[in-house]
């Protein structure tokens, strides 16, 4: 057996020589003094695989294309089994890759690591730290909800406004005007298309590199050198792990938010960046007029600069740890103003505008309704709004939840809405609604009195009472008499009609008025048998007051 | 066991749980079958006093069909066949064979499917192959007048005859 498994190795190392180079890989001397200061790069290239894997899992059922986007990121979280866990896996990876790379970063700048010959390695670091932050910054907009969307269109908002270069950068980014299929597009692209084969190549050639000059051993170390494989692959597994249950714990339980679906017309939302940009967003809001171009561009472009120049600025010969003060008096300052302006933006964020105040007054029960919000959940089941929609708890449909998600509309914009839903939220896979102006308004009506506290109820209304309040509506009843407090006061008020009247009577007095008086002002109604059952049905439902 | 071989031992074991906790969910994601969004659903089509008794109708009705994150609304037509009064028996028109859409020859009186030349009967069954079992039926259920039309029930061979 062990034969057989030499003569497989060896067979497999005459034609390609992968023992050797495993071997080579692994039993690289590295210096005495090296240990668990050096872990983080081996936990960013685990995390960058991480997010490569996760996010190829997500790729396979998502459709990059604004509304889809958002619909299919919906679908696998909530109807894909694992679904969810590979989405928390890839967002909560996205964070921690960032902290790990900064955390890498500051180790190396603390030890001067990054002195002759190691300047390259450096600067390549520096790039990857910029990739890694343009995941972030391009990967945000890829869910198409609100937070998605309005947090990218601050982003392209400061890019615009670069000396020079702003119209061009937005232009590129597609996001001139404002942001759509274009912008999506092209962020989508640089997410899966660009930065993965780049991060690749420049994570292969910044190990080439550290390898070429060996790891930067500690100064005065002259202990012999010792062997990468075990003991220091040992360390690096050990910290890969931690990390990596960490990670699955945030997946697990902390739940990622899918906001609604991107709106570009909702005025009351408050845009913000993902956590790790927060501090630029707060320098930006520090500078004001003409200034903002510094807290925006200049500053940013000179701490790139910064950090590229450090090897060529620091050039003294390497110092132990402990007389290396002014580094840590960097990072230090670093830390405490980052730690400021994260913690500001935070605090100063306003509360956002709950949509369940400014509702309309919540009505009880179906019986408690206007005529017209009433004939709305006629409409409402007409037009069969619940195969996409929910008004009590149920299994998640593609629209949202109506009665929990906040509307804070006119009539006059939800029957816009309705009619062209895709004018007024792009992306929107809701068909349009093809029913009068006077229907959809009903159907508004319904939509802004409902909450979920009477949405069980209003669901229960008899169909044929529905049915009995679209015959009212639409023959105008109310310009002549009031049912719950709204209408015309000319006619008598229909509430209570049953204790007053019997249903012969009523019949006769829509169909033939005179014949009850001959002075009223009411005219008759020529109704079918089946409107005028159901508006008796209706009518004689209405509660006393 | 000296230090370098608790090394090694730890370093797999540390790998291959990972490997595990990564791989499980995602053949997961991507194997198992995704939750079923709803309830079976009944769709409305037709009136059953229309029908005339043992005269196979063409009735076309929307139904909605669910495509991974879409809900798409679309066009199905079954052939209704009313037997007596209250005995409705709907047939799906792809004919089991390779699902071409058969249709209703009044003149022989039988099913035909134009690809293969596959006939049934007024009860679905097979007359000529090459189809090897019966026409599919709906699941149908009648509210009052209305037809309602539910999922396709795929019929089993052995009921060939």
């Amino acid at each position: 057996m062990k034969m057989l498994q030499r003569r497989l190795v060896d067979w497999i190392e005459h034609r390609t020589g992968l023992e050797s180079a495993v071997k080579n890989f692994l039993f690289e001397e590295i210096p005495a003094s090296s240990g668990w200061h050096q872990v983080f790069g081996s936990v960013a290239v685990f995390l960058f695989l991480v997010q490569a894997f996760t996010g190829l899992l997500l790729a396979f059922n998502y459709a990059p294309t604004p509304g889809d986007a958002y619909n299919s990121l919906k679908y696998i979280v909530t109807e894909l089994t694992g679904g969810a866990l590979i989405r928390g896996l890839h967002h909560w990876g996205a964070s921690m890759m960032i902290v790990v790379v900064v955390l890498h970063m500051a180790q190396v700048f603390l030890y001067g690591a990054y002195k002759k010959p190691r300047e390259a390695t450096w600067g390549v670091g520096v790039v990857l730290l910029l990739l890694t932050l343009a995941y972030g910054l391009t990967g945000y907009l890829l869910p198409w909800d609100n937070r998605a969307y309005w947090g990218t269109v601050v982003t392209t908002q400061i890019a615009s406004k670069a000396p020079l270069l702003g119209p061009y950068v937005s232009r590129l980014l597609g996001g001139e005007d404002s942001i759509g299929v274009v912008t999506f597009a092209r962020f989508f692209a640089l997410h899966v298309l660009l930065l993965p084969p780049v991060t690749t190549f420049l994570i292969a050639f910044h190990i080439y590199l550290v390898r070429k000059h060996g790891v930067a051993p500690a100064p005065g170390d002259t202990r012999p050198p010792k062997k990468f494989f075990p003991d220091q692959v040992f360390k690096d597994t050990l910290a890969i792990f931690a990390g990596f249950i960490l990670l699955f714990v945030l997946a697990v339980a902390v739940k990622v938010p899918l906001e609604r679906l991107a709106d570009p017309t909702d005025t009351t939302y408050i845009p913000r960046p993902d956590w790790y940009f927060l501090f630029l967003f707060q320098i930006l809001k520090s500078f004001e007029g003409p200034l903002e171009v510094m807290g925006s561009v200049l500053l940013p472009t000179m701490a790139i600069l910064a950090l590229l120049l450090v090897p060529l600025l620091d050039r003294g010969a390497a110092k132990q740890l402990a007389q290396r003060t002014i580094a840590f008096s960097f990072i230090a300052l670093a830390a405490i103003g980052w730690t400021a302006l994260t913690v500001t933006a935070i605090v100063t964020t306003p509360e956002p505008v709950t949509g369940s105040a400014e509702r309309g007054t919540a009505v009880g029960g179906w019986q408690q309704l206007s005529p017209e919000a009433l004939a709305g959940i006629g409409y409402y089941r007409k037009e069969q709004c619940e195969s996409c929609h929910n008004l009590t708890d149920g299994k998640a449909k593609v629209g949202p939840n109506l009665s929990t998600t906040p509307i804070k509309r006119s009539v006059g914009w939800m029957v816009g809405h309705f009619k062209n839903p895709a004018q007024m939220v792009p992306g929107t896979s809701m068909p349009p609604i093809h029913l009068a102006d006077t229907q959809l308004s009903a159907l508004a009506a319904f939509l802004l009195t409902l909450t979920p506290d009477n949405a069980t109820d209003l669901e229960s209304a008899p169909g044929k009472v529905l049915e009995g309040a679209m015959t009212y509506q639409q023959h105008q009843c109310g310009t002549c008499h009031i049912v719950n407090g709204v209408g015309v006061q000319l006619g008598p008020t229909l509430n209570g009609v049953a204790g007053r009247r019997s249903k012969q009577w009523i019949e006769v007095q829509i169909r033939n008025p005179k014949r009850h008086s001959a002075e009223t002002m009411m005219p008759a109604y020529n109704l079918s048998q089946r409107d005028m059952d159901v508006l008796i049905e209706y009518l004689t439902a209405l509660p006393a007051q | 066991m000296n230090r370098r071989t608790l090394y090694l031992i730890c370093i797999y074991v540390m790998w291959a749980l990972m490997g595990l906790v990564l791989a499980i969910p995602a053949a997961v994601y991507l194997l198992w079958p995704p939750r079923p969004r709803k309830e079976q659903e009944w769709t409305e089509a037709g009136t059953v006093r229309e029908l005339n008794v043992g005269h196979p109708s063409e009735i076309v009705f929307r139904k909605n069909r669910v495509d991974g994150w879409k809900v798409t609304s679309e066009k199905s037509t079954a052939w209704v066949v009313k037997k007596a009064e209250n005995e409705i028996v709907a047939f799906s028109p792809q004919c089991p064979h390779l699902g071409c859409a058969v249709h209703w020859v009044a003149k022989k009186d039988e099913f035909l499917c134009p690809c293969h030349a596959s006939t049934f009967s007024i009860e679905g069954q097979v007359l000529t192959g090459p189809a090897q079992r019966p026409l599919d039926r709906f699941e149908v259920k009648m509210e009052g007048d209305t037809l309602l039309l539910g999922p396709v029930q795929r019929s089993s061979e052995e009921a060939a005859s």
